[in-house]
């Protein structure tokens, strides 16, 4: 009896670890019989081989003969370190170039499959998009990848033959690290550019997107690598994780039979498309009011969780602002401070000579106008560095301010000008008070913009789904978020400086 | 076995299907006839559950394309509109791999590929790449993936289009017999002659509509009328025709008589008595044929007169309007 309760209680535990491997095994079924045919195919294709075997060993030759120059030529001036500086760089050139061909086989994985016609029998298939997306992910990473780390062995093995070098464990790590995040990243860019593309062709044409910014993060990376900051590599490669992530997630969310088999995407229905945008953008309203009602009171209530997001960065940019400035600050000895900080009569003077005229149009540098014009083109430059990185380098742009406000409260108070009650009445909320609530809405709608990027487009196509995210950004931006900075600049210019004059002058605490 | 109501389909404001319904039953063959562009493929990507319905519900071996996607494809068969295939691959390569994604096991794969390939008189490239094929053999190498699994469901794009008429011959003789095993298939074809061979049912599409359908016979009744029967004499006649009370004469020359009547098991013994009373001897009594062809272009006719009607009338296409 006694023995057997423990084998019925372990057949329990087992059951469902069991059906865990089942079904592990279930969805990893079909991938692998994808990768397996993928790369069947690319073992096949002269055009793919040759390449990459020519990348993989003329490279390493090339590099090897590279570095016995180098060090043949620092030699002279009895400047080996350089030399040594440089050849991790070289290894990480080596690393990259296998690589290239990946990005040529991941931009045609899905559209040169489209153009051919052969994608058909595979989406009646009984796959799922997920199986089918990874599949022909792994495919394209397996070949360069393992080339690529083929060429950097054997330009190790080379250089330590023939200059007896060879990095440290650290160093080698984070080399294999950056090359396999490249490689991770620059794939999942290009699945997600061959998803969306129609042809080989329009894939080919929008890889730019990936080459140019992997080109600059190559340079980056050889200056870092010169400078052994290898703390800063590190933070790299996880940035690069993090992308890879985002656009894997976005290429999986777009990645559907619809766009595959639907339409022609590259015909640009322009009167459809401002159609759906403006449908989205106005909605059914008959007037400007309802408009604010029906379309905006909504949107603004859905962007809830986004803007108590923003609010936290935007209280954390200051304490960071204010940190970073104290930590500073504190390595200065006081009578330096204050021998080079504006005394109280110095900055009523200066806030007196910004007090902008009461006209909009009229006045200089810091006008209402001067001071809207400028702000406008920060909203540009945002808008747009949001739009390409799912809305986060366009948040990080509007946290610099806050991070400055933090760092000016900080110096204020060291030098006891003023409280961080009255710094903040004086030099911020009179106009804060339209434009922090803009900022907030501004990059919470940018930050829903992002998600939307890598959201699934359910019940309707991608260039629909994308619209109507780019309507709602629109909404809160024309009707919100442009009228209170208007709003903002006649404050900055009229009445912050006047506040502040009057903060100073009265000695408030 | 199939079944579909209402079946909508919208790409951006195009509507590509408009309310398709289709009822196919096991053991029954649909030829789905239509011009290019009628949505005849996009109507086979919805049953196939790759294309997900704007509007309306298909079943297709009794799963929901729209909620059951991966049941519906594990039991359909699908030949599509381009019979383009991996041209590095081996003829057995192909089929294993598409074996595989259908989860056979290593016999059934065995058992299947060997079956399919020599009925297709393929068995001999099974080791040949497929670039290597012909057009027809490629098709062949096409009908053969779809069926590899067995699908009690097929739609099969064009399935003879690309092929020499022996081959097609197979073909359709392979349909034949899968419907006689029970299975629903769908043909889209632009062959009317093999459409009026192989289909039990027959439904014409036209911008995204059905237009008609019904079983040949039912369709060639509602469109041409009743069916005519000619009747051809030994000798020459040069008397009046003969009046036959309710039969409607089309053609009388001497030397044969035409006629149409609904009921023919009435009126055909009725002719021929009358005509042997006149002493003419006759020779043959034979239906005149018509074709599934003269229905189609008599169908798409009458479509585009109701179009061009509908056009100019106000209200109506106020209606179509606001549908889209």
């Amino acid at each position: 009896m006694s023995g057997g309760i423990p084998m019925v209680e372990s057949r329990d535990e087992a059951a469902p670890r069991a059906r865990f491997w089942a079904r592990w095994r279930t969805w990893w079924h079909p991938v692998w019989v994808i990768v397996r045919r993928e790369l069947r195919d690319q073992r096949r294709d002269w055009r793919i081989l040759t390449p990459l075997v020519g990348l993989t060993l003329f490279f390493p030759v090339l590099m090897l003969f590279t570095a016995n120059r180098m060090v043949a030529f620092v030699q002279r001036f009895g400047a080996e370190l350089i030399a040594e500086r440089l050849f991790p760089f070289l290894l990480l050139i080596v690393g990259f170039f296998p690589l290239s061909i990946s990005l040529v086989i991941a931009l045609e994985s899905f559209a040169g499959e489209r153009e051919r016609g052969t994608i058909e029998p595979l989406l009646v298939a009984p796959i799922t998009d997920g199986q089918f997306y990874v599949g022909k992910l792994l495919a394209v990473l397996v070949l360069p990848l393992l080339a690529s780390y083929l060429g950097v062995a054997a330009l190790l093995l080379s250089l330590y033959v023939r200059t007896g070098w060879y990095p440290d464990v650290a160093l080698l790590i984070v080399v294999v690290a950056l090359v396999t995040a490249k490689a991770v990243v620059m794939i999942s860019g290009a699945m997600v550019v061959s998803t969306q593309a129609t042809s080989v062709r329009s894939a080919n044409l929008l890889a730019s997107l990936i080459i140019i910014p992997i080109a600059l993060l190559l340079q980056n990376e050889a200056t870092l690598l010169l400078w052994r900051r290898m703390d800063v590599l590190w933070y790299y490669v996880a940035a690069l994780l993090v992308v890879a992530v985002l656009l894997t997630r976005t290429g999986l969310a777009h990645f559907n039979r619809e766009g595959l088999l639907g339409r022609d995407l590259d015909a640009l229905n322009l009167g459809w498309a401002w159609r759906t945008f403006w449908g989205a953008f106005w909605g059914q309203a008959p007037s400007l009011r309802a408009w604010y009602r029906e379309q905006i009171g909504p949107n603004l209530r859905a962007l809830r969780v986004p803007l108590l997001l923003m609010a936290g960065l935007l209280v954390v940019a200051v304490v960071i602002g204010a940190h970073l400035t104290n930590t500073y600050l504190n390595q200065i000895p006081d009578d330096v401070l204050l021998a080079n900080m504006p005394d109280r009569d110095e900055m009523v003077t200066n806030l007196a000579g910004l007090r902008g005229p009461l006209t909009f149009f009229g006045g200089g540098r810091w006008s209402a106008r001067a001071i809207l014009a400028h702000n406008l083109r920060a909203i540009a430059l945002v808008s747009l560095l949001g739009v390409l990185s799912y809305g986060v380098a366009g948040v990080l742009v509007l946290l610099l301010p806050f991070a400055l406000l933090g760092a000016g409260q900080a110096l204020i108070t060291r030098v006891g000008l003023m409280s961080v009650p009255a710094y903040w009445l004086a030099f911020v909320l009179p106009h804060g008070i339209f434009e922090i609530p803009a900022v907030l809405l501004l990059g919470a709608a940018l930050l829903r913009l992002g998600a939307a990027w890598a959201s699934p487009a359910r019940g309707q196509s991608l260039g629909a789904f994308w619209l109507r995210a780019l309507a709602q950004w629109a909404q809160v931006l024309v009707g919100v978020v442009l009228p209170l900075f208007v709003l903002a600049a006649i404050a900055e210019a009229w009445l912050t400086p006047r506040v502040a004059v009057w903060v100073l002058l009265h000695q408030l605490p | 076995m199939i079944k579909a109501q209402g079946l909508a389909k919208v790409f951006d404001d195009f509507w590509a299907v408009h309310d398709v319904t289709l009822d196919i039953p096991p053991g029954t063959v649909l030829a789905l006839l239509g011009p290019n562009g009628a949505g005849k493929t996009t109507t086979v990507r919805m049953l196939a559950s790759v294309l997900r319905p704007t509007r309306g519900h298909a079943w297709v071996a009794g799963y929901d394309v729209r909620t059951q996607p991966l049941a519906v494809r594990a039991h359909v068969g699908v030949l599509t509109e381009h019979h383009a295939l991996y041209r590095r691959m081996s003829v057995y390569e192909y089929l294993d791999f598409f074996a595989d994604l259908y989860r056979l096991t290593p016999k059934q794969k065995q058992v299947r590929i060997e079956r399919w390939l020599t009925f297709f008189g393929l068995w001999d490239f099974r080791n040949h790449r497929v670039g290597g094929l012909s057009k027809g053999m490629r098709q062949k190498l096409a009908l053969s993936r779809a069926l590899l699994h067995e699908p009690p469901v097929l739609l099969l794009d064009e399935p003879t289009s690309a092929m020499d008429p022996e081959s097609a011959r197979r073909v359709r003789e392979a349909i034949a017999r899968l419907r006689s095993d029970e299975r629903a298939i769908l043909i889209c074809t632009h062959n009317l002659t093999e459409a009026e061979t192989l289909a039990d049912r027959v439904a014409i599409i036209r911008r995204g509509r059905i237009i008609a359908q019904g079983t040949p016979s039912e369709l060639k009744a509602r469109y041409l009328g009743p069916p005519e029967f000619r009747v051809t004499f030994a000798r020459g006649w040069d008397g009046h025709p003969p009046s036959i009370p309710g039969l409607r004469i089309t053609r009388w020359d001497g030397r044969s008589l035409s006629y149409r009547t609904a009921n023919p098991a009435r009126d055909n013994p009725a002719v021929l008595r009358t005509l042997m009373d006149m002493g003419l001897d006759i020779v043959a009594l034979e239906e005149v044929p018509r074709s599934l062809e003269e229905v189609y272009l008599k169908v798409m006719a009458q479509a585009a007169q109701a179009e061009a009607a509908q056009a100019t009338a106000p209200a109506d296409v106020d209606a179509v309007t606001e549908e889209v």
